[in-house]
């Protein structure tokens, strides 16, 4: 199954590209999710913090990437 | 009618038109909050800002912000708008708008509003200085 990965701040310098597809087995929690991320993504390592949001919302550890989602990675906001 | 005005431009931000939306027969107070852009960080100068944002969620995030505003103060309307792009010194990245029948629930209403949307709304500046460039917050 096809994820969509958007990058945004620091992370899309970190990963120099600002979207991505990559292809999952099947779905996962967000939990294990940033794990994978971290593996495929380890300039990711040199952030303390991010936030995950699916289609636009903000999830929790304990939400679910399913086929065809758009993960978005936040870095600390700073608008305003 | 709507009670709430939520708008991402690159266009330059319009005062009067988030004072106008906001203006209402039943109220007896506006308050405004006006971000501008500041010269220098920690002592070092700032040359320019540039925001960049996930407009889609950002524009949902400030919808929420203002639903939120209107659920917890007795405000009759708010008007949230932001800037994106290349922002000089004294230029104006957001402005809040809030109307209530008595000041107090306007002042903090738009309070609640700028806090909130500091900490949750995804728009990133990036702070340009004549030696180069940092990710306001990220902390790499």
């Amino acid at each position: 199954m096809n994820v969509q990965l958007l990058f945004f701040g620091i992370t899309a310098d970190l990963i120099n590209t600002s979207s991505v597809t990559i292809e999952l087995e099947n779905s996962l929690l967000v939990k294990d999710f940033k794990e994978l991320l971290l593996a495929k993504f380890p300039q990711l390592k040199n952030m303390q913090s991010y936030a995950i949001a699916i289609n636009e919302v903000y999830a929790t550890n304990q939400d679910i990437v399913k086929e065809n989602d758009v993960v978005a990675i936040i870095p600390p906001v700073s608008g305003g | 009618m709507s009670k709430t005005s939520i708008k991402i431009t690159s266009e330059k931000l319009d005062l009067q038109e988030c004072y106008n939306f906001v203006t209402d027969d039943s109220c007896g107070g506006i308050a405004v909050f006006v971000g501008t852009v500041r010269n220098n960080t920690q002592g070092k100068e700032v040359q320019q800002l540039d925001f960049s944002t996930y407009k889609p969620m950002a524009i949902k995030e400030m919808e929420k912000i203002a639903d939120a505003a209107l659920d917890k103060f007795p405000i009759v309307k708010i008007a949230i708008h932001h800037a994106e792009g290349m922002l000089q010194i004294g230029d104006v990245p957001v402005i809040i708008t809030t109307s209530s029948k008595h000041r107090k629930a306007a002042f903090e209403a738009c309070q609640f509003a700028i806090d909130t949307l500091k900490e949750t709304v995804p728009i990133w500046k990036k702070e340009h200085f004549s030696d180069g460039e940092v990710w306001v917050n990220a902390h790499p």
